[in-house]
């Protein structure tokens, strides 16, 4: 699988990517120990103007690219812990959902079918402007409402794989629910629920990018979202401060589009004929 | 003078050559089973014939159709004979009707391409070719979609679309094995009348010999996309000269009561035709009960044994 | 079955089972209103200027927000029943009819986007499938993944540094010039003008999921018995791929169109916050920065009530596209 993985070009690309967002995150605080909010320089300097400032200065003379190498900290955190979040309430209520069946089933169906009518991007601006919006709970309205797919994906695989002769042997062996679902399907159903992860962290970096540009970020936090929002009042005048951080979060995302479909074909052989 | 005179056909994909060097023809009004089990290269025969061999498949030899080799013709020009000169039904009448249009759309729809007809004339025709393939209430039918049809109702539409414009050859694919013991005669009993009423000729594929017996002119045994026998039906089926024709007949279930030659293995001829592959020799040589040293290393040329009868065998006699 | 009775039977059908989404909705939202902080006695007490505990006390009783939770639900669904989603204390008018004035103009962008999506996407798809594998189907592959991960709101700043502030040939935001007539084919036409660019953004990303849907729908359509027999009939390429693999193809297509509604709605708020279009998402964002959150639940009741007539609407399509929709149901 993993050579599958890397003869696919495109996925390494995407790796290769995301590894250099995620060196960056890590490293932000050794290259820019200072906040990214200070002011440090003139404002407007171009990129390249300065060499001291390679991205340039806003309009408050904050250094750019010690926002973006703060913001990739932001982007990544919450992009990773509202997935883990998702990922948890997806899965479990899927396999719940879709290992016992009956009346729990259904719960777990209409449960997942409200929050697929609810527009999820307006129920996160509802839940964070009835929070207050930090990190955290930025993370836990992105979570909530990331998880309908990943339970619909468990759900179908715990079907599937229940009525399988190697978990009624389990059965027959008299192993309890709770080892069968996690011993024995679960990592059976892992291939998909892992391909759509990588793409729930980039619809997660979407969602808090979009928030905070909206001013519903951490106000505390330099955030790729928020760069753009404030780009945005001096638009005509120095586009660059719009144009570099969206150009992040494209790459950002990109990565890990590229890395979900290198995922997808290594996992599923059959479709990667296509 | 043959109506379809097949010379040399060879379809090569890059790690098979699936029909190798096969020549065979077709006269007018008569019918012709090209017999052999899956593999055998039967089917793809009938679509190079169609000029319809997915890629990457690679066709060459000659088809001469009317005065002209269809291999050489232009792709447009070959659309005006597909479906028009030359019509095909398939092995699956399950999957093989569209499953959102309504059985008269796909009907209408070869008839308004090649004779022009309107919709409404069309349709009325359609109508008529239903009743023709013997499906009652056919003004009913005509607006059904093909989920609404049994297999053997939905490979009468089948056939009623590939006769629509009177075609003068009909290649009929394993038509079928898909259906019921009860409904093959029936299905097989129509396209032979039609093959009489409509003066066309008449191309049956098939593994099963017992449908050869009843109801073909002429046949043609293939094994690893080679011509291995010719016979006519009665000749082949009391004395199948080359050991594969005698294996096949050992393993058709239906015939074994009557069958002149029982093989030590009733059920099947042991081994399989992927050993063939690439073989320098006979390639039947593997699973044959009769095989010498040559076999392994010349490949059996066809020789005539009395009135129209070729086969590929040395051993044979 | 005729078309005419499956789609009957499955608009009653669908309708039934909107029933009980609308409930937990209307659950949802009660249940967010009263994690919301402040009330509406909160809110007004502050309008007066002066609020002091007793007015605040006062506006509660009044208003019967100090009543039992369950009385509570009981009012709020005796106001939904009037088809009353309550007052916005910030521009003193009810929650209906703010939303009633701002609705057509998203609906319109909405339409507008989904529908360039569904053509281009379907386009697209349909050139990738046909090219499958050559340079062709690469290149679009390629744009499309990049337009997949472009947020809607940063591509509209992006088309109006090009298209309005370099180039100058399309307004920057708004939906009507100003000194513009209200009505005829002048004011129509400068409507499209401004629509271009917000249609665009929001449109961007569902063309790239569109084309590759369709992609993968035709490929797989397209090696069914039913293409062969489509091309053992003498038709053209063309034909097989449009009147067969397509029409086939366009189900699982059609059905993400409706899922696709929730993101679209989402996606507006930020797409109309940088255009200055007038519409529920612009509101959104309005009412968000005021916290008003009336305006704001109201919002969200209305878009997931526009999600369930959404996918109903697929449902009823797919019954007409797909006649073996009847043994379903």
């Amino acid at each position: 699988m993993s050579a599958a993985f890397l003869r696919n070009k495109a996925a390494v690309l995407g790796l290769g990517l995301l590894a250099a967002i995620v060196a960056m995150a890590i490293l932000a605080p050794v290259l820019y120990p200072d906040d990214p909010l200070d002011m440090v320089g003139t404002p407007f300097l171009w990129p390249g103007q300065d060499p001291s400032f390679p991205l340039g200065t806003d309009s408050l003379g904050r250094d750019v690219a010690a926002g973006i190498a703060h913001g990739a900290r932001v982007s990544l955190l919450i992009g990773l812990w509202a997935t883990v979040l998702g990922l948890a309430l997806g899965v479990s209520i899927g396999a719940i959902g879709g290992y016992f069946g009956g009346w729990l089933d259904d719960v777990a169906l209409r449960a997942v079918e409200l929050f697929q009518t609810v527009p999820p991007f307006l129920l996160v601006i509802v839940l964070v402007a009835i929070w207050e919006p930090s990190i955290r709970n930025i993370t836990l309205a992105i979570g909530l409402v990331s998880w309908p797919p990943v339970m619909r994906l468990t759900r179908a695989e715990f079907r599937s794989f229940r009525e399988k002769d190697f978990v009624t042997a389990a059965r027959g062996l008299g192993f309890g629910h709770g080892r069968i679902i996690l011993r024995e399907i679960l990592p059976n159903a892992l291939p998909p629920i892992v391909v759509t992860s990588s793409v729930m962290v980039a619809t997660a970096i979407l969602m808090e990018s979009a928030l905070s540009f909206l001013g519903l970020g951490d106000a505390n936090r330099v955030s790729w979202g928020s760069m753009i929002g404030n780009g945005r009042e001096v638009l005509r005048a120095a586009w660059f401060l719009t144009a570099v951080p969206g150009a992040m979060i494209v790459v950002a995302v990109l990565a890990l589009n590229l890395v979900s479909d290198g995922l997808n074909e290594a996992l599923n052989p059959r479709l990667g004929r296509s | 003078m043959a109506l379809l005179d097949v010379h040399d056909l060879t379809v090569a994909f890059p790690s098979v050559t699936a029909v190798a060097g096969l020549s065979f023809s077709v006269h007018e009004s008569e019918t012709l089973a090209l017999v052999g089990e899956s593999g055998s290269g039967k089917s793809l025969t009938a679509l190079a014939l169609m000029g319809l061999v997915p890629r990457p498949g690679r066709v060459s030899g000659a088809v001469h159709f009317g005065g002209q080799d269809l291999l050489a013709l232009p792709e447009a020009r070959m659309r005006q004979l597909r479906g028009r000169d030359i019509a095909m039904i398939f092995q699956e009448p399950m999957t093989s009707l569209n499953p959102v249009l309504t059985i008269g759309r796909q009907i209408a729809e070869t008839l308004r391409l090649h004779e022009g007809l309107s919709a409404r004339a069309a349709r009325l025709r359609a109508i008529e070719l239903l009743d023709l393939v013997r499906i009652a209430d056919p003004g009913r039918q005509v607006d059904s979609h093909a989920h609404r049809l049994s297999g053997g109702m939905r490979q009468r539409v089948m056939i009623a679309m590939a006769i629509a414009c009177n075609p003068r050859v009909l290649i009929a694919d394993e038509p079928t094995t898909a259906l019921d013991v009860t409904i093959q005669a029936q299905v097989l009993d129509l396209l032979d009348r039609l093959r009489r009423d409509l003066g066309m000729a008449l191309i049956l594929i098939t593994h099963d010999l017992g449908v050869v017996g009843q109801w073909a002119d002429r046949v043609v045994v293939m094994y690893a996309g080679r011509k291995v026998e010719e016979a006519d039906p009665i000749g082949l089926l009391r004395r199948p000269l080359h050991p594969y024709s005698r294996g096949l007949l050992g393993a058709s279930p239906r015939l074994q009561a009557r069958a002149h030659y029982r093989l030590g293995r009733l059920a099947e001829i042991p081994g399989s035709m992927a050993s063939a592959l690439g073989q320098a020799g006979c390639p039947f040589a593997p699973r044959c009960d009769v095989r010498q040293d040559k076999c392994d290393s010349v490949a059996p040329a066809l020789r005539e044994m009395g009135e129209a009868r070729l086969v590929a065998c040395p051993v044979a006699a | 079955m005729s078309t005419w009775r499956r789609v009957t039977r499955t608009a009653r059908r669908t309708a039934l089972q909107a029933v009980p989404s609308v409930l937990a909705i209307l659950a949802l939202n009660f249940l967010l209103l009263q994690l919301a902080p402040g009330d509406a006695a909160d809110v007004m007490a502050a309008q007066t200027g002066s609020p002091t505990a007793q007015t605040v006390l006062e506006l509660r009783s009044r208003f019967g927000l100090d009543a039992p939770l369950l009385d509570r639900l009981a009012a709020y669904l005796d106001n939904l029943a009037h088809f009353s989603l309550g007052m916005s204390p910030r521009f003193n008018v009810s929650v209906l009819s703010l939303i009633g004035e701002r609705l057509p103009g998203t609906l319109a962008l909405m339409l507008t986007a989904l529908g360039i999506a569904l053509v281009v996407g379907i386009a697209l798809g349909a050139v990738m499938a046909r090219f499958a594998g050559r340079p062709l189907d690469r290149a679009i592959s390629v744009i499309s993944l990049c337009c997949y991960s472009i947020p809607g709101f940063w591509i509209g700043l992006m088309l109006v540094v090009v298209f309005s502030v370099k180039l100058d040939w399309l307004p920057s935001g708004g939906m009507h010039s100003v000194g513009i007539e209200e009505s005829g084919l002048a004011a129509l036409l400068d409507m499209a003008r401004h629509m271009v660019l917000p249609a665009a953004s929001l449109s961007l990303f569902f063309v790239a999921i569109y084309a590759r849907l369709t992609r993968a729908a035709m490929l797989e359509a397209q090696e069914q018995d039913f293409a062969r027999t489509a091309r053992a009939k003498g038709l053209s390429p063309s034909a097989v791929a449009i009147r067969h693999v397509l029409r086939n193809a366009l189900i699982p297509v059609t059905t993400m169109a409706g899922v696709h509604v929730g993101a679209l709605l989402g996606g507006s708020v930020v797409v109309e916050t940088v255009f200055s279009w007038p519409g529920l998402g612009r509101l959104a964002f309005e009412s968000m920065m005021n916290r008003d959150f009336n305006v704001l639940l109201g919002i969200l009741f209305l878009s997931s009530l526009l999600v369930i007539v959404a996918n109903a609407g697929v449902d009823i399509l797919h019954s007409w596209l797909d006649p073996r929709i009847e043994d379903v149901g």
